[in-house]
């Protein structure tokens, strides 16, 4: 964790080509295609995409925890320009899960042991990994929980985990999380069990964390409000693929991917009337057996011929911005002309 | 047999110097949870719903809004009498429905429908769609059996988009925003005038939930349907309602038109609300001013006294704390219960 030497590195991390296959009774499931992203430090990634189109299973390949019946078939993942794949890599990943990387799952009732106290809890993680005595663990401990802003930390590390409300677990797996003080967390739908006035509390506290640490995040999300109020890059999944990536300031207000056109469209703004929201027709493919082709073209309203037959690549547009679309950027004949993007 | 052909109503939403369509005074619910006191004598209950009033108009859509366990699906079990009301009344069309039984309940069922969040959980598997959407007609004696019922049925699932020859297809096969358009043909088998969707559209993707969304008004446009619109998500209700009602902590807290809520809104909890929800415009979010709300909502057993909201208000004095202010006109149509607004 130290400034002084240049790292022979150059992304804190680095995705390249993943794919992962589910192997299924109905056959392979390619829930991961040749996904390729970095990360650095201090920034914030926000992976965006509807149910099913491999967010989570992205953020589990690279942590290391893809499990039978899935399996990573191709690519690699580098945290500090070395493998976590591999047989040497599965021990360098196994040293910086939970330290150096950690991650936050949605539901923190099943991330949180229902039998211990909460402050037994983190102070095992801090004695575990930071090597901490016992009294420096529950200071730590107590710094902890105050940070991530609960208040009376020396009585509520007594408490168990169902004595809280949702919003509270969800600090104490944010303070769990930040126990060894990592360099990327890893949030997948943080806040989508809560409420909207605890999720803002929780988007709050990651923003002002990630500013005062200077930890890097990965934030996956089906929302794209939340995504837009934290993240600094997007990058979009379609079917198994990141199908648009880019700057969250260029990407929101003028999309170059049908699909990320479509979502912006589907998605009723608080700030905006729209006599109809223009939906996508249709439903995601069926990740066995995918459309040949770009895996939106039976959806999209601006396929061609081409977009049948071929994979079109992600390409860059320039200002750190990719798309991969045979016709990126172009607008769809009949949508309403600006309908998905903003006046801001 | 009688015609089942759907009647197509107007689309008009005859709002002001009508009648309402339903009109919900005092409501209020308790669920009993238990007993405490030494003897055990103290009988708990949880004030689910208290003292809660509003009007629909025939043809509007009233969107119902708050935070997990503010009351707003009890208060549309309460108008469908599907939980025991406590006190208050509840009239339909003119009548007073809050303690009909029998025939008349049977009768008021085939008016009023309700549609659910989970199209997963609230199908069947066993059944296929053609039960699925014609039960209700057997059960309300439009049929006798359920293949009387099959051109209807086809006729229902074309309404909401799907295809004809699904009728013998079991939910399984389709996916969560076609199993959301089987559950509305089913509340739409009885030609209901009235429907609650209980957050409808809250387990859709965003691509399928605009599809469903549209439905709805679509539906609501050919058919003349009221709606109330339960719903925890802001942006989907502000497209959707006319009017909207906030809902915290078993209370109405504000009820007016839907652009004048968003625009003025007036009670302290609405306007957090409205600051919280994020929306996927980063240069807007950047400049908007966020009211982070502390604290959590309060234990429903036990409700804070004098205005319910106090404990998380920023601008609450000792008077919130002891005095509970009542839902009055701040604006022309506009009530808000707040002492301070
Ligand atoms: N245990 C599993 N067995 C078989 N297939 C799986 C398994 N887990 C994931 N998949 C496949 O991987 C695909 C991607 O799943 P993933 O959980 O990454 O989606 P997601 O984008 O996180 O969706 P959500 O928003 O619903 O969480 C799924 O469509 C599914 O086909
Ligand atoms: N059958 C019941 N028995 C006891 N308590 C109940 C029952 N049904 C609801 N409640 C309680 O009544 C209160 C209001 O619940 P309700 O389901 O109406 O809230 P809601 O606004 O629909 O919340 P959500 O957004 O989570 O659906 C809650 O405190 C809930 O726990
Ligand atoms: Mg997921
Ligand atoms: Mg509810």
């Amino acid at each position: 964790m130290s400034g002084e030497v240049t790292p022979a590195w150059k992304h804190l991390l680095e995705v390249e080509h993943l794919e992962v296959r589910f192997f299924t009774r109905r056959g392979e499931a390619q829930a991961v295609r040749d996904v390729s992203f970095t990360i650095d430090r201090g920034e914030t990634l926000g992976l965006v995409g509807e149910s099913g189109s491999g967010k989570s299973v992205t953020s589990l390949a690279v942590l290391g925890l893809i499990q039978l019946p899935g399996k990573i078939t191709g690519g690699d993942v580098r945290w500090k320009g070395r493998s976590l794949l591999g047989q040497g890599g599965e021990r360098y990943a196994r040293s910086i899960r939970g330290k150096e990387l950690a991650v936050v799952f949605q539901d923190p009732m099943t991330s949180l042991n229902p039998l211990f106290p909460i402050g037994t809890q983190i102070g095992e993680v801090l004695r575990y990994h930071m090597g901490m005595s016992k009294s420096q663990a529950r200071t730590r401990t107590l710094e902890l929980l105050d940070l991530v802003g609960i208040s009376n930390p020396a009585q509520r590390i007594h408490q168990y985990p169902h004595e809280f409300s949702g919003g509270m677990r969800q600090r104490m797996l944010i303070a769990m999380a930040l126990a060894c003080e990592p360099e990327l967390l890893i949030a997948d739908e943080p806040t989508t069990a809560l409420d909207v006035t605890i999720q803002a509390q929780i988007l709050e506290l990651l923003a002002e964390l990630q500013e005062r640490l200077e930890v890097a995040v990965l934030l996956i999300s089906h929302d794209l409000g939340v995504v837009a109020q934290v993240c600094h890059r997007i990058a979009v999944m379609y079917a198994g693929k990141i199908v648009e990536s880019g700057p969250a300031e260029e990407v929101f207000p003028r999309p170059g991917h049908p699909y990320t056109m479509g979502l912006m469209r589907s998605t009723p703004r608080l700030d905006l009337i729209q006599a109809r929201l223009v939906g996508i027709d249709g439903a995601p493919p069926d990740l066995v057996r995918p459309p040949a082709g770009c895996p939106f073209h039976p959806r999209c309203p601006l396929a061609v011929e081409e977009c049948l037959e071929e994979m079109p690549p992600l390409e860059a547009h320039g200002g750190g911005r990719e798309v991969a679309c045979w016709r990126a950027f172009t607008e769809a004949v009949g949508a309403e002309p600006g309908a998905g993007s903003t006046r801001g | 047999m009688p015609s089942l052909k759907l009647s197509e109503r107007s689309p008009e939403r005859d709002r002001r110097g009508a009648e309402p369509l339903l009109i919900v005074r005092g409501l209020t619910v308790r669920f009993p949870v238990g007993r405490a006191g030494f003897w055990g004598n103290r009988r708990l209950f949880v004030h689910a719903v208290d003292d809660v009033s509003f009007e629909i108009f025939r043809g509007e859509t009233l969107g119902l809004v708050g935070e997990t366990g503010s009351g707003k699906t009890t208060t549309g079990r309460a108008i469908l009498r599907r939980v025991p009301i406590a006190a208050g009344t509840i009239t339909f069309k003119g009548n007073d429905i809050t303690h009909v039984d029998g025939d008349n309940l049977r009768h008021l069922r085939r008016d009023m429908q309700l549609v659910f969040q989970d199209p997963y959980a609230s199908l069947n598997p066993r059944m296929k769609v053609l039960d699925l959407v014609g039960e209700p007609l057997v059960v309300h004696g439009v049929v006798r059996r359920i293949r009387e019922a099959r051109d209807r049925v086809r006729e229902l699932l074309e309404l909401v988009g799907l295809p004809a020859d699904a009728v013998d297809r079991y939910p399984h096969a389709f996916s969560g925003g076609q199993r959301q358009r089987i559950g509305i043909a089913r509340a739409l088998a009885l030609e209901p005038d009235f429907i609650v969707c209980d957050e409808p559209v809250s387990a859709l993707d965003v691509s399928i939930r605009a599809q469903v969304v549209n439905l709805l008004q679509n539906l609501q446009d050919r058919l003349g349907l009221t709606y109330l619109f339960i719903a925890h998500d802001l942006s989907v209700v502000r497209h959707i309602s006319h009017r909207i009602a906030v809902m915290y902590a078993g209370k109405v807290v504000e009820i007016a038109d839907r652009d004048e809520i968003y625009e003025n809104p007036k009670h302290p909890y609405t306007q957090a609300l409205l600051s919280a929800v994020p929306i996927p415009d980063p240069a807007l979010q950047r400049t908007r001013r966020r009211q982070i709300l502390r604290g959590e909502i309060p234990n429903p057993v036990d409700p804070p006294p004098g205005c319910r909201f106090h404990t998380r208000c920023p601008i609450a004095e000792d008077r919130c704390r002891t005095d509970p202010p009542p839902l009055e006109p701040k604006r022309p149509e506009h009530l808000a219960a707040c002492w301070l607004t």
